[in-house]
């Protein structure tokens, strides 16, 4: 069986995105898969797991299941739960070598541009380094 | 003769051609700027005038023997003189040009640091932004003074009876905010500076969010300083002013070393330049101090009594059309506010509204304002806030009403 990459799961994001004429049908379609994003267990949902950088409050946490990084995520708000399940479907699963290597223009394609400035408050871009900050340390425990 | 009575048809249609970052979209919407109370927008008058004091007037000021320099010399002093009168400032030299509130602050604050004790008492309201609580903090902490908090009541007012009971003779200052920047206030600041002068504590007004609204007479206040920025007048950014009694900006050491504040320099000793040179070292904002006396005028040609009365209209228009929304709360019910609504949706997170408000050309301000202890009062994360000024519009407001529907419906 040919393994999904990452590349392969953010086109087929491009796509589903690509359906939409407007701005309202996107958000909807963010806010419905916030809905399916894989929920941070209570224990985890701690301030040491918080990222900074965001209005509001997002949860993440990672394990290291047979080699490949596995992520969950919450947040207090609904669009940025969307935007948190979205990278989460592009990137849990994978290894840690190729979520170090991974590019994350996708996120521009589907219209959510604004959301990469550094100076948004939603944090994404911290969203972002947090996940690649999770690879970086399984890759280092696995190389040992 | 009084200006007081408000235009009977408040022109708002001519007003709003004054401003033309108006005319702008946003996300191909008409913009409906609703953050007045992080920055208003700039009228065209101020706009040019700063345009012709690079293109006419540009020079250092008060130090060059040429005509240039004179001239920018005599508009920057009229601009502070224009401040004097506009606050009723007892004497030009009482109004110190600073960049903004933060920076007027952090000056007084630093002009006590030799003076208070570990006896000492600092009271400061529960209703402040953080400028007006930090500095506070930092200076009880190299002080050893107490800081102490006049508590805040369920309708965002000052608790006055806590307050009286907070008062005694260790109570050196008293730091109030004239009007609250997150739940729009007005605070009952004659009375706490009363007071506070009865167990002899100086009190020094944070009136930023006051000055776009109403005319602070200092004197009649009896305030000891009092401080503002200028872009919430609709002047420029990095300009402000401190306005504080001559016996105190006398007593307090100044608070940055440099050219302009000196009187004689050798390197034994330097003595320091008058009032209100002391406390303006460096090259100021000379184009900022002029433009933020321009807004000055601009404001009062309209009328601030005229622009308060119009804007308790949008916000009691607003407030009766956005509390029809099912699960709307607002925060900050007191019957003496300004035309700001801070509110939540049941269930739904500020900042998702925020940003569906945004996507609808509507700018709103999210979060908790630099005022986290008041989110903490009421145990929630943040508010959307709608700031009002005298260039919005009913229509505007319906906008608003209309996109929290939507926005509702979407994350509901």
């Amino acid at each position: 069986m040919k393994t999904v990459t990452i590349n392969d799961i953010q086109n087929d994001i491009v796509e589903e995105f690509e359906m939409f004429d407007d701005w309202m049908q996107r958000y909807e379609y963010m806010i419905e898969l916030g809905k399916s994003l894989p929920l941070i267990k209570p224990e985890f949902k701690t301030d040491d797991n918080l990222i900074k950088g965001c209005q509001s409050k997002v949860w993440l946490h990672a394990d290291l299941v047979n080699d490949k990084v596995v992520f969950t995520a919450d947040s207090d708000a609904i669009i940025t739960k969307g935007i948190i399940a979205i990278l989460i479907r592009a990137f849990s699963n994978q290894t840690p070598q190729h979520i170090i290597e991974a590019k994350t223009d996708f996120i521009d394609a589907i219209g959510l541009k604004e959301h990469l400035s550094p100076t948004r408050a939603n944090g994404l871009v911290s969203m972002i380094k947090q996940l690649k900050i999770y690879a970086i340390a399984f890759q280092t425990q696995l190389s040992k | 003769m009084n200006a007081a009575k408000p235009h009977i048809a408040f022109d708002v249609d001519s007003i709003r051609k004054d401003f033309p970052i108006l005319q702008r979209t946003i996300n191909g919407q008409p913009l409906v700027y609703f953050d007045n109370a992080a920055t208003s927008q700039k009228p065209t008058q101020v706009i040019n005038c700063i345009v012709e004091f690079y293109e006419n007037y540009n020079a250092n000021i008060h130090r060059g023997v040429h005509s240039l320099s004179q001239e920018a010399t005599d508009l920057y002093e009229k601009a502070r003189q224009k401040i004097q009168k506009h606050f009723n400032a007892a004497d030009a030299h009482e109004i110190i040009f600073t960049s903004g509130t933060t920076h007027s602050i952090n000056l007084v604050a630093h002009g006590f640091e030799n003076s208070l004790t570990e006896e000492d008492e600092v009271l400061v309201s529960a209703l402040e932004h953080h400028s007006n609580i930090v500095p506070w903090q930092m200076l009880c902490e190299k002080t050893g003074a107490q800081l102490k908090v006049i508590p805040m009541t369920p309708e965002g007012e000052l608790d006055l009876e806590h307050y009286s009971e907070l008062l005694s003779e260790n109570t050196k200052l008293v730091f109030v905010n004239h009007v609250s920047n997150a739940l729009g206030t007005i605070n009952p600041i004659e009375k706490i500076i009363k007071q506070a002068h009865q167990v002899g504590a100086a009190v020094l007004i944070d009136g930023a969010q006051a000055c776009p609204h109403l005319i602070p007479d200092v004197q009649k206040l009896n305030a000891d300083f009092y401080v503002a920025s200028a872009h919430k007048m609709c002047g420029p950014t990095g300009v402000g002013m401190l306005y504080g009694k001559t016996e105190w900006l006398k007593k307090l050491p100044p608070y940055q070393g440099g050219g302009e504040m000196i009187s004689e320099v050798t390197f034994e000793k330097t003595t320091y330049a008058d009032l209100p040179h002391k406390f303006e070292a460096g090259t100021p904002n000379v184009c900022g101090g002029i433009a933020f006396g321009k807004a000055i005028d601009y404001l009062n040609a309209i009328g601030l009594e005229a622009i308060a009365a119009y804007e308790d209209e949008l916000l009691n228009y607003a407030t009766e059309k956005l509390l029809e929304i099912s699960g709307l709360k607002i925060y900050g019910t007191s019957k003496n506010k300004t035309a700001v609504i801070s509110f939540n949706v049941e269930g739904i997170h500020p900042y998702d509204i925020g940003t569906l408000l945004d996507k609808m050309g509507i700018a709103v301000r999210t979060g908790h304002h630099c005022a986290q202890p008041i989110m903490d009062f009421y145990k929630i994360p943040g508010t959307v806030r709608a700031s009002f000024s005298f260039y919005n519009t009913k229509a505007e407001i319906d906008a608003l009403v209309q996109g929290v529907n939507k926005a509702k419906m979407m994350l509901s």
